[in-house]
C-alpha cells in the first residue's frame, strides 16, 4: 500500500442551517490523481476549501504527512507545500509569465542593498521559468510576454506550471479544463500527468466525467455532506459512478472489486 | 516543444516599449511639431525650459497619483493636501518663528499622514478610493482655509529651505531656470520608475491593481500594499507642495485647486490605466508635458485660457476612450 499523504477525519462546516460537511473522510496517496466529483450541493468544494485553507472546518482532522494541521488561510496551506490552482484563472493578466510563475516569490538579486529594497532579478526569473515550463513540456515561445496574450488553455498551463513549482506535498485544481475546449482540455490534462509524473500527487475537482475516467487513478464520490465511495475508474463503469453520485446505487450495492 | 528558433526574432520587439507609451510620446512629439509650426518662438529653448518649470509641480503629484491609480484607484485630495502642506511650510516659520527646516518637516510629515489616513480608510473600512479621498479633499480644503484664513504667506528668507528647488542650474553655458526643482522632478520619475519596475513591491503593486484577488491568493499582503502606496502618496503631495513653495514663493491656501485634478489628466494622458494595473510612469511625465505643451503653444497662438481648459477636456477624454477600447481588446 502506498503511503497516505493528505488525510482528513470526520470534517465537519456548517453554514447557518446548512450541513456542508456533514462528517467526511478523505484520503490522498503519494503520487496519484485522486478526482473528487459530487453532486453541487454535496460539499466537494466545501471540502476542497478546507483542505486548502479556504475555510475554517469547525470539526474534525486534517493531516498531512502522518502530523495534524490547521490551515487559518490559503497563504497558510500553501506554507505548508499544498497549492491551489483556482477556477478563475487566478493569473495577473497584464504581467508577463515569468511574474506570474513567481508572483509573491520574485528571486531577488544577492547583496545587502539589493535584499533591502528587494530588487528583483529579472534574468535569473526569465531563466528559472524558461526552465520550468520546457520541463512541464508547456510550448509558450517567450516567458516575457503578457499574460494575456495567452489563450485560455496556456493561461491555465501557467497557473498549473506555477503550483507544480511551489508545491512541496499537494496540487489541488478546482475545474482546471472547465473553461477550456476539447484541444485545449485535452493539453491541460496531459500537464496534470506531468505533474504526478515529477512526484506530486494532484487532486482534482471536476464535472467532466470523460476527463475524470481519463486522468484519475482514484475517484472520490462525495455525497450529502460525506464520502460516499471511493472507486476505481478501470473497475467501474461512468454511468455506475454517476449512480453512485446522485444516490441512485446504494452504498451498500456496490460491488467490492470497483472499490479503490 | 519550446520554439526556439523564434525566440531571437521576437527579442526585439519584445523590448520595445508598449502602444501605451508610445501612443503619449507621439502625442507629444506631434502637439511640439504643431505648435512649432504656429509660432516662432515656441520651440525655444527659454520656452522649453518654461514649460517644464510650470508642469513640474503637477508632475510631481502625479506621481503620487500614477501610484495609486495603478492600484485601481484614485486620489482626488491630492492638491489639497499639497495646499495644506505648503500652508504648514511656510505659515509655521512666519507665525512661530520655527525654522525653515521643521516648519518643512511638519509639512511633510501632514501630507504623509493624510496619504496614511486615505490608506487606512480604504484598505480597513474597505471604502472606495474615490468617496474616501472626495472626503479628505474637503477636511484639507477646510483645514487649510481656516489655518489660513485664505491668506498667502510669502517666503522672505532668499536663502530658505524652502527655496530650494528655485535654484537655476547653468549646463554648458545655458542656464536652466528652476534646475535645482527640475533635478528634483526628473530624480523623483527615474528612481520610482526603477522601483515599480524592478524590486518586489513595485510588481506586487501592479499585481494588486491588475488582479487583486490572484494577489492576495499568491500571498502578497495586498492590504500593507495598498497602505503603503496611499502613505507614500501622501508624501509625494508633500514634496511637490515644496516644489510649489520654491517655485512661486509662497504657501497659496488656494495651491492646488487646478493641479488636483490636471494630475489624474497627466496620468491619463500618460497611458496608464485607470482601471488599475497597467501603464509606466515615464507615461505620467509625458502627460504633464502634453498639457504644458497644449497651454504654452495656445498661449503663444493667443487664444484663451478657455479654449485651453476646453481642448484639455477633449484630450482627457480622448485619453480615455483609448484606454477603454483597448481594454476591451484585450480582455476578448
Amino acid at each position: 500500500m502506498t503511503e497516505t499523504i493528505f488525510e482528513a477525519k470526520n470534517l465537519v462546516k456548517r453554514y447557518g442551517q446548512v450541513t456542508a460537511l456533514d462528517g467526511t473522510d478523505f484520503l490522498l496517496r503519494a503520487g496519484e490523481i485522486l478526482a473528487v466529483i459530487g453532486d453541487n450541493g454535496a460539499g466537494k468544494s466545501s471540502l476542497i476549501k478546507a483542505l486548502s485553507g479556504a475555510t475554517i472546518p469547525d470539526s474534525g482532522e486534517i493531516m498531512l504527512d502522518g502530523k495534524p494541521v490547521k490551515f487559518r488561510s490559503p497563504i497558510d496551506a500553501r506554507q505548508h507545500g499544498i497549492e491551489t490552482v483556482y477556477q478563475d484563472l487566478a493569473v495577473a493578466p497584464a504581467m508577463t509569465i515569468a511574474e506570474n510563475l513567481f508572483l509573491g516569490r520574485e528571486i531577488l538579486r544577492p547583496g545587502f542593498l539589493a535584499k533591502l529594497f528587494r530588487v528583483i532579478d529579472h534574468k535569473k526569473m526569465l531563466e528559472e521559468a524558461t526552465n520550468h515550463m520546457a520541463g512541464l513540456k508547456i510550448g509558450i515561445r517567450s516567458m516575457s510576454q503578457a499574460v494575456e496574450t495567452l489563450s485560455g488553455g496556456q493561461r491555465q498551463g501557467v497557473a498549473v506550471a506555477r503550483s507544480a513549482a511551489f508545491a512541496r506535498h499537494v496540487v489541488i485544481m478546482d475545474e482546471p479544463t472547465a473553461a477550456l475546449g476539447v484541444k485545449e482540455g485535452n493539453m491541460v490534462l496531459d500537464l496534470i500527468r506531468r505533474v504526478r509524473e515529477s512526484g506530486l500527487p494532484v487532486i482534482i475537482i471536476s464535472h467532466n466525467m470523460p476527463h475524470v475516467f481519463e486522468i484519475a487513478d482514484r475517484i472520490h464520490v462525495q455525497r450529502l455532506g460525506k464520502r460516499a465511495a471511493v472507486v476505481n475508474p478501470k473497475k467501474i463503469s461512468m454511468s455506475d459512478t454517476v449512480a453512485i453520485m446522485t444516490g441512485a446505487m446504494k452504498v451498500e450495492d456496490i460491488p467490492n472489486e470497483v472499490l479503490a | 516543444m519550446t520554439k526556439e528558433g523564434t525566440q531571437n526574432k521576437n527579442n526585439w520587439l519584445e523590448k520595445l516599449p508598449s502602444v501605451s507609451v508610445l501612443g503619449p510620446i507621439l502625442a507629444l512629439f506631434l502637439s511640439i511639431g504643431f505648435f512649432a509650426t504656429q509660432h516662432p518662438n515656441f520651440l525655444t529653448p527659454n520656452n522649453g525650459a518654461l514649460i517644464i518649470s510650470q508642469v513640474m509641480v503637477v508632475a510631481v503629484l502625479a506621481i503620487g497619483q500614477t501610484l495609486i491609480i495603478l492600484t485601481g484607484g484614485i486620489d482626488l485630495s491630492c492638491g489639497m493636501v499639497m495646499a495644506l502642506s505648503t500652508m504648514l511650510m511656510t505659515k509655521l516659520a512666519a507665525d512661530f518663528g520655527l525654522p525653515a527646516p521643521i516648519s518643512l518637516l511638519i509639512g511633510l510629515t501632514v501630507s504623509t499622514g493624510f496619504g496614511f489616513l486615505n490608506g487606512l480608510l480604504v484598505t480597513t473600512l474597505k471604502l472606495p478610493p474615490f468617496i474616501v479621498t472626495l472626503g479628505t479633499l474637503n477636511i484639507a480644503f477646510a483645514i487649510t482655509q481656516i489655518y489660513t484664513q485664505a491668506q498667502t504667506i510669502t517666503v522672505s528668507d532668499e536663502s530658505s529651505i524652502l527655496l530650494w528647488f528655485k535654484q537655476d542650474i547653468a549646463i554648458g553655458g545655458i542656464t536652466i531656470g528652476y534646475g535645482t526643482g527640475i533635478a528634483l522632478t526628473l530624480f523623483l520619475f527615474t528612481a520610482i520608475s526603477w522601483a515599480l519596475s524592478n524590486t518586489a513591491p513595485g510588481r506586487h503593486l501592479y499585481a494588486v491593481g491588475n488582479n487583486p484577488e490572484a494577489a492576495r491568493l499568491t500571498g502578497i499582503p495586498t492590504q500593507r500594499v495598498l497602505l503603503m502606496v496611499y502613505t507614500l502618496a501622501g508624501l509625494i503631495y508633500g514634496i511637490a507642495g515644496w516644489l510649489s513653495v520654491s517655485r512661486y514663493g509662497i504657501g497659496n491656501p488656494n495651491a492646488g485647486q487646478t493641479e488636483n485634478l490636471d494630475s489624474i489628466t497627466a496620468v491619463v494622458l500618460g497611458g496608464t490605466s485607470l482601471f488599475g494595473g497597467r501603464g509606466l510612469l515615464i507615461g505620467t511625465i509625458v502627460g504633464a508635458l502634453i498639457s504644458g505643451v497644449f497651454r504654452s503653444g495656445l498661449t503663444l497662438m493667443g487664444a484663451r485660457s478657455e479654449v485651453q481648459i476646453l481642448i484639455t477636456g477633449v484630450l482627457v477624454i480622448v485619453a480615455v476612450a483609448v484606454d477603454q477600447l483597448s481594454k476591451g481588446k484585450n480582455s476578448r
